[in-house]
């Protein structure tokens, strides 16, 4: 589904990824883990096209594709999705407005006619019953005054709506409380299937639990210096990030 | 498929004509242009108006005369040449007496185009309007089914003529000849508009509409409307206005009155969309307009506008709080883009005891424009116990353009409350590229933000308005970010 070859991109001229391979097939769950400042974030906003990142060198193929070309709501369409760090604010847009514009962009992108209202409404209430979401929460402004946990099973939500092939969890578990993890968790647990991937980007390990990876990857100084199975995420655990570093730089 | 980047959206914006910009070739009758006293009478005798309208003309004038232009709008312009407009300009097949069928077809054809076709808006919005082209109104629709109750709406020129008693008490009462100078020149020459009274007790059952387009070059458009709601009384009137594109600069200088006595309500919606001149700020309208409300005891004025238009707007809608108990609101959206100026906001003067006035203003500026609220809340001393709530949000869009909030508060009550918030945000490119990739491209992305920034006013706008400024607000705005 996502295939990543010797990635190298840069932001006003500061070098942050240095030659990434990736290669995420459907129905996989992958971890990208590595300390601050590893090029983590870089990663997530490069495959979802954000514009001040520029490729330098290598690829990303999205279902055999190149989307280097492609606008961000162009992967959007192709069924790219991003779960934000930090979801921005939008005053006096409502979720569901929201979700309506997006569904329908989308549609209108594949020559389809906007969805019956009808059809969305159930749709809105099917998912937000599925991640045990208040609906009076849809008709609130987009993130404003939402709390860490709000805004985390917001993009949630979201994703749950678009039915992405290709989600991209990028520190979903940063400020979220242990129950506000689990609801999370078990949200992104509920959408998977054996027709989409999900990578999860996080520094720690304990996301991991409820998440259960196939395959663990650890990202140091713009590269992937390391990868292996679930168990690598409980040895990272343990012993922290410094020996992957001694390792690199020995 | 390339990236749509910003510089294509600037060209698109170069390239994207003003909607309405078409001009129609009617047969019209227009007077020399400049103004004196010849000209104020010739305009008061082609309306076959009684001496005292005569005179009441000639008196604003002598006044007028004497005024000067007032200056300390914070716009910038090159000011008109009064001797140089024609001061009454009239398409020549208008017969008041005639009823829409009769309409010259020209005129029907432009009305299509400005997507207002007349038959359909009576029957599907249940509105019912009054046109003005240049200076005169051309057509009331409904007229028949608002007789029933009462309810007087006609062109000023026919309510000079078939009520006078009405017009003499209200006219100039609100908004006196010699309250400023382009109040003054209004009330010399203004050649139509629209009047309307709401009998005691009676609520209006459909929205009241007036539709105001400047054709003729060369020409000012100097309308006046009048609406008096009696006592208990309830009513909506919506205005829009468009002109053609042209390189000169228009003039409109409007006056609007609005008298709710006791216990009763106005409600009073515009949506502005003259024409703002082109890309490098040549041409558009010049929009100075007096707008002022009386509120008598538990009566209620609501304006609410939407302003994209224009070159340059001066303009204050505003209520006197006489009578105990009344309620005066404010609600703004005003949009600048390009070289387009606009200095507006409201004036709150509380006279009664627990009046109450409520003011939402929304700016949201792009590309080289300057956009500035400008408002008053005056309580006075017999005012006890007054209330005052006001919001000045400002959106920015790129580095070149200005938001001002310029807020007076004169209070001589002790009693007085008084709020003020006002904040001034940018779109960001975070917010921009949330919305990217969750499949929204930029422009919608940026209608979006618009919309949901002024959702408080949009939502006080009469529902099929509503959507109508919703598009307005999209197109006023595409390509501005930067």
């Amino acid at each position: 589904m996502l295939k990543i070859n010797n990635l190298h991109a840069s932001i006003e001229d500061k070098s942050i990824l240095k030659g990434i391979n990736l290669e995420v097939k459907a129905g996989e769950v992958h971890a990208i883990m590595g300390p601050n400042g590893s090029g983590k974030s870089t990663l997530a906003s490069v495959i979802a096209g954000k514009e001040e990142y520029e490729v330098t060198d290598g690829n990303i193929l999205f279902e055999g594709e190149d989307i280097e070309e492609l606008a961000a709501e162009e992967r959007a369409h192709k069924g790219v999705f991003l779960s934000f760090q930090y979801p921005i604010e939008i005053p006096g847009v409502s979720v569901t407005n929201f979700m309506k514009t997006a569904i329908n962009e989308t549609r209108k992108a594949k020559g389809l006619e906007d969805m019956p209202a009808k059809d969305m409404l159930k749709m809105i209430r099917e998912k937000s019953e599925l991640l045990e979401i208040d609906r009076k929460f849809l008709s609130r402004s987009l993130n404003e005054g939402f709390s860490g946990g709000e805004k985390k099973r917001n993009e949630i939500f979201q994703m749950a709506m678009l039915e992405p092939k290709l989600a991209i969890l990028d520190e979903t578990d940063s400020g979220l409380d242990i129950d506000a993890l689990r609801i999370v968790a078990n949200g992104v647990n509920k959408l998977k299937s054996k027709d989409n991937a999900v990578v999860v980007i996080t520094h720690y390990q304990r996301l991991l639990d409820y998440i259960v990876p196939d395959f663990v990857h650890v990202l140091y100084n713009g590269r992937i210096v390391k990868s292996g199975g679930k168990e690598l995420a409980h040895e990272l655990e343990e012993k922290g990030y410094d020996w992957i570093k001694e390792e690199v730089n020995a | 498929m390339s990236k749509y980047t910003e510089d294509d959206l600037r060209e698109e914006l170069k390239t994207k004509e003003y909607e309405y910009g078409f001009y129609t070739d009617i047969e019209s009758e227009t007077f020399p242009i400049g103004l004196n006293e010849d000209i104020v009478r010739a305009i008061s005798k082609k309306k076959e108006e009684p001496q005292w309208m005569t005179d009441w003309r000639l008196d604003a004038f002598k006044v007028w005369k004497e005024m000067t232009e007032p200056e300390w709008a914070n716009v910038n312009y090159e000011k008109p040449d009064f001797q140089a407009i024609a001061y009454y300009s009239a398409p020549t097949a208008v017969d008041p007496n005639k009823t829409l069928d009769d309409v010259d077809p020209d005129l029907l054809a432009m009305y299509k185009k400005l997507g207002i076709s007349v038959d359909e808006q009576k029957k599907m919005n249940n509105v019912a309007m009054d046109i003005v082209v240049d200076s005169v109104s051309v057509a009331t629709t409904f007229k028949k089914t608002l007789g029933e109750k009462g309810i007087i709406f006609m062109s000023i020129s026919e309510a000079i003529k078939e009520h006078p008693e009405l017009v003499k008490k209200y006219l100039g009462t609100i908004v006196p000849t010699k309250d400023n100078f382009y109040a003054a020149l209004n009330s010399a020459v203004f050649s139509d508009g629209s009047f309307c009274y709401i009998p005691k007790g009676v609520r209006c059952p459909m929205e009241l509409s007036t539709y105001f387009r400047i054709n003729q070059a060369g020409t000012g458009q100097f309308e006046r409307t009048l609406l008096v709601a009696d006592e208990g009384s309830y009513v909506s009137y919506l205005e829009g206005c468009t002109a053609p594109s042209r390189d000169e600069n228009q003039l409109h200088a409007a006056v609007v009155e609005l008298i709710a006595l006791d216990d009763a309500e106005i409600k009073y919606s515009t949506v502005q969309n003259w024409y703002p001149g082109n890309s490098e700020g040549k041409g558009g309208v010049y929009n100075f307009v007096t707008k002022r409300g009386l509120c008598e005891k538990n009566a209620k004025i609501s304006w609410t506008q939407v302003e994209t238009g224009s070159a340059v707007t001066w303009k204050y809608p505003s209520c006197i709080l006489k009578g105990d108990n009344s309620v005066g609101e404010f609600y703004s959206i005003a949009v600048t883009n390009n070289y387009q100026q606009a200095d507006t906001g409201t004036k709150m003067i509380h006279l009664g005891k627990n009046t109450k006035s409520t003011i939402i203003s929304k700016g949201i500026s792009a590309g080289k424009s300057q956009n500035s609220y400008r408002g008053l809340v005056q309580i006075n001393s017999r005012a006890d116990n007054a209330r005052n709530f006001s919001q000045c949000d400002s959106l920015l869009m790129g580095n070149e353009c200005g938001a001002h909030t310029f807020p007076y508060i004169e209070a001589k009550n002790k009693t007085a409350k008084i709020e003020h918030e006002a904040t001034t945000s940018k779109i960001g490119e975070d917010q921009i590229f949330y919305c990217n990739q969750r499949g929204i491209d930029t422009e919608k992305a940026i209608a979006l933000i618009v919309n949901g920034f002024s959702k408080e006013v949009l939502n006080k706008l009469p529902m099929e308005f509503a959507v109508e400024a919703q598009k307005l607000l999209e197109i006023s705005l595409e390509g501005s970010v930067g």
